[in-house]
């Protein structure tokens, strides 16, 4: 009691005692900002390479045709560097003396480098930006969707190293009942419905058997390829016309559509891409705003004191993993209703492991986690790209940069990735 | 679902007493669900108040059936009938004389049946002639008989070794996804080897195999600093971890003057030198090498690490309880590494087995197989043991052996494996289920006759209670 004496007080003489200040330093920000500054000053000046790149900036539906951007290799590169030097600098000032400068700083400096990046690795050639950033959105739909579907569960306290399955099971699902039935639409239902049954597989065994998530999450990758490999072979390889679904239509939004450079890659997409727009400031809204996300965070993080209140822990915890397999679930009918047309063997090719990266990569936050998948997904249309105009970098090595990235972040180098305190934990009522 | 009312049949309850080491927020989670230790620990835990050793001791052939029932071999069994089950409803769900029958099942239902059965039956046949015994090629000699049970040891033996690998990380609570990575890097290691030095016979091929285990135990020693170091999840690093490994590989096997075969334009190596191949042991016609003998000798030196080694022994006390041990002074850290170590350096040996007994002609980025994902069903099947691991690897061994038999006489896809596969751990992993579904007694529950008996006791101290 006589502990607590001093705050009840504290109001009263507030105006005469200077209250303690902690000042906590932190210095990973700039180090990793004068690391990069030191990647580009090594690839614009020691291994510059001569000639200009030309982004061009402009599409054929344009409201208004941008110029191209000529740029020459060698003193883009020594200007951004210098730009780039500056900011670091400045990050070096603001963790010396405590302050934060918001999150404006890592976004240009993030612009300035790939601007730097592509100038180098594009000199000499063309590189169609809007292009780029179409297979940027393309390439990320699935990992977003995916994404959330990891954040969904994990906030709740269940570790998805499913969303693999829950990709493919839909994928599967998506095409064979969409060809069957003739209606794409039911096709994209029933893949959110295959995925929910994985989900549910997961839930069952991690909620009621008790089983390690992990374990559960690796075998369902591993049964449900084995599933969709054999149903393949034995059944779709045989009838084609059930592997054929007719494709969502893209459905250009007026206006918006002929916006330069982000307007096709943004607003010339399938229902499914326009459903993402909702769905992920949704699940932010939801997560942060309402009961249910209070509830949603509460048994991931405490369930013990959740129950106390009152909340039913593992009925929630089995409807809210049900419900991120139906929006991965969306994800998965990407894959045969609007990327590919049909479906074949393995189709998410490790997909599923990157959107988990960008689940640890974004925090468990649902729009750092769609910002994360956005640069996974920049990151191989980038490969694409630079494949098709002849990189001076190896494609494996873009490849690999969403992995060797997490795990940087899982490290602790970049950011700090903290998992909610009972993911993986099952929770038995006492 | 936790919450509702407990009937007789609700197998929570056991599962909940069921569940082994490491409480629920000690940093190291309990991966391995079912080993038999923890099954030994858990029970003396679950024998129940007084009042029913009483009643036991009155039955004991009854409880003696259920202490046998309720043991892992035959969950082991059980989990195993229950995925061929599986496996066979989905071959003959599949099979096209089925499906033609069944438009008029209702009818004739015995073609229906007919077919499933000659449809399953004939797979599973051939699953046996493929693995097991070639009885349709008997007369073709004792050689042609038994060449599928070499078969079967030979794709046993990498399974073996990875098995092993992950086993040693369960035992310390650690969960080794990253096989692929560490085999890749094995193999690259040994493959590299193999074809680029001139060694005596014998000489080469132990030098190959030894940089491959080294390779591996790198690989996997990087993800145990991560996890020690940094405290990044194991899970979340093997991952990505055998990601980079894929990607570098790929770009090692398709640059010319690193890992390229010259003159190739594909992503493959050059082949190994013939004194870098392990022999076959018993000659043509069986592939059988003498990799096989390694992954016993590992299954042995495995056995007497995890338990007659003092680092073993610290190993197992992670395993239970991670921070009981730093209390007893261990170096949990760098436990964790070594274990890690050890666990890539399994790996290491299915990688390099790879590419000097099963490909010899030059190894691309699939080298792995998948083996390394195998490796954790093997491992799981065989209760994290060394030995219920080589068994579990036989069994896995034969499956594969038998599964491209089976894909090339009955049509059937090997992919029907791994969903056998997948349902054995699903089932093995939660024992509750197998005993709901076989109606076995749950251990810790009291049986049917028990709680008979204790009703009728009471019945009668409450009678004699009313008389007096």
């Amino acid at each position: 009691m006589t502990a607590q004496q001093p705050t009840t007080q504290a109001p009263a003489q507030a105006e005469t005692v200077e209250l303690e200040r902690a000042v906590v330093k932190h210095w990973k920000a700039p180090i990793s900002y004068a690391v990069l500054t030191l990647v580009a000053l090594l690839l614009t000046v020691v291994l510059g390479r001569d000639g200009s790149a030309t982004l061009r900036l402009a599409s054929s539906g344009d409201l208004f045709q941008l110029p191209d951007a000529v740029l020459p290799a060698r003193a883009t590169g020594i200007v951004i560097v210098i730009l780039l030097a500056a900011l670091t600098a400045l990050s070096f000032w603001a963790a010396a003396t405590a302050r934060r400068l918001g999150v404006w700083l890592p976004i240009v400096f993030g612009v300035l480098f790939v601007v730097a990046f592509l100038t180098w690795a594009g000199a000499g050639s063309m590189i169609p930006i809007a292009g780029l950033l179409f297979a940027t959105v393309g390439l990320s739909v699935p990992l977003i969707l995916g994404a959330m579907g990891g954040v969904l569960s994990e906030r709740a306290g269940v570790v998805n190293i499913a969303i693999e399955a829950q990709l493919l099971g839909g994928a599967f699902t998506g095409a064979v009942v969409a060809s069957a039935t003739g209606s794409t639409l039911v096709g994209v239902v029933a893949a959110m419905l295959a995925s929910v049954l994985v989900s549910m597989v997961l839930a069952v065994f991690a909620i009621r058997y008790f089983v390690e998530q992990v374990i559960v999450g690796v075998v369902l990758n591993v049964l449900v390829a084995g599933l969709t490999n054999f149903f393949y072979s034995s059944v779709l390889t045989d009838n084609p016309a059930l592997n054929s679904p007719v494709r969502l239509p893209k459905i250009p939004i007026p206006l918006l559509e002929s916006i330069p450079l982000i307007g096709p890659a943004l607003f010339k997409q399938t229902i499914i891409v326009y459903a993402m727009y909702v769905i992920v400031p949704l699940i932010a809204w939801g997560l942060f705003k309402t009961t249910w996300g209070l509830r949603l965070r509460a048994i991931g993080e405490h369930p013990m004191a959740a129950d106390t209140v009152g909340i039913k822990v593992n009925r929630l915890r089995f409807w809210n993993v049900a419900l991120a397999g139906a929006v991965a679930g969306l994800g998965g009918a990407y894959f045969t209703l609007d990327s590919n047309g049909s479906f074949t063997r393995e189709m998410t090719a490790g997909l599923g492991y990157i959107a988990l990266a960008a689940v640890i990569f974004g925090q468990w936050h649902p729009i750092k986690a769609t910002l994360a998948a956005l640069l996974f997904g920049f990151a191989s249309a980038l490969q694409q790209t630079l494949g098709a105009i002849g990189s001076p970098v190896p494609s494996e090595f873009m490849l690999m940069l969403p992995y060797v990235i997490t795990l940087l972040a899982v490290a602790g180098f970049i950011g700090r990735s903290r998992p909610p305190a009972a993911s993986g934990k099952p929770y038995v009522k006492q | 679902m936790n919450d509702r009312p407990r009937d007789a049949d609700d197998p929570m309850e056991p599962a909940a007493q069921q569940r082994p080491g490491g409480s629920p927020d000690s940093g190291v989670a309990p991966a391995v669900v079912h080993a038999p230790e923890a099954a030994e620990v858990a029970a003396p835990a679950v024998v129940v108040p007084t009042d029913d050793r009483r009643v036991e001791h009155e039955d004991p052939w009854g409880s003696a059936f259920r202490r046998i029932m309720g043991g892992n071999l035959v969950m082991a069994v059980l989990a195993i009938i229950t995925s061929l089950v599986v496996g066979g409803i989905l071959i003959a769900a599949t099979d096209e004389r089925v499906q033609e029958t069944s438009g008029y099942f209702f009818a004739r239902p015995g073609d229906t049946l007919a077919a499933a059965w000659d449809a399953v039956g004939g797979a599973y046949w051939a699953l046996f002639q493929g693995s097991i015994l070639n009885v349709s090629r008997a007369d073709a000699g004792f050689a042609q008989l038994i060449k599928p049970l070499t078969d079967t040891l030979n794709f046993a033996t990498p399974l073996i070794a990875a098995g092993l690998g992950v086993a040693i990380a369960f035992r310390v609570g650690l969960f080794n996804i990253g096989g692929r990575g560490q085999m890749l890097w094995a193999a690259a290691a040994a493959g590299w080897v193999g074809y680029s030095f001139a060694l005596p016979p014998v000489l080469h091929v132990l030098v190959a195999i030894a940089a491959g285990i080294a390779a591996g135990a790198i690989w996997g020693g990087i993800a145990g600093a991560f996890k020690a170091y940094t405290g990044a999840h194991e899970v979340i690093v093997t991952i990505m971890l055998n990601f980079v490994a894929l990607w570098f590989i790929t770009w090692m096997l398709r640059t010319p003057g690193l890992l390229q075969n010259p003159g190739s334009n594909n992503p493959i190596s050059p082949p190994m030198a013939e004194t870098a191949v392990l022999p076959s042991i018993f000659g043509p016609p069986f592939i059988l090498h003498w990799g096989f003998v390694l992954s016993v000798a590992a299954v042995i030196f495995c056995s007497w690490l995890i338990n007659r080694s003092n680092i073993g022994f610290q190993f197992r006390a992670v395993g239970y309880n991670a921070n009981a041990a730093l209390n007893a002074g261990m170096d949990v850290k760098r436990l964790t590494v070594y274990a890690m170590l050890f666990a890539g350096g399994f790996m290491g040996l299915a990688g390099a087995q790879q590419v000097t007994g099963a490909v010899t002609t030059g190894f691309t980025s699939g080298i792995d197989a998948g083996i390394g994902f195998d490796a954790i069903t093997v491992a799981l099947l065989g209760g994290s043991t060394p030995w219920g691991t080589f068994f579990a690897g036989l069994l896995f061994g034969a499956f594969k052996a038998g599964g491209f038999r089976m894909q090339a006489a009955e049509g059937v896809p090997i992919d029907i494996i791994l969903v056998v596969q997948s349902f054995i751990v699903l089932f093995i992993a939660a024992p509750p289920l197998v005993r709901a579904m076989f109606g076995l007694p749950q251990p810790g529950r009291k049986s049917r006759r028990q709680l008979r008996d204790e009703a009728a006791i009471a019945d009668a101290t409450k009678a004699k209670g009313a008389q007096s």
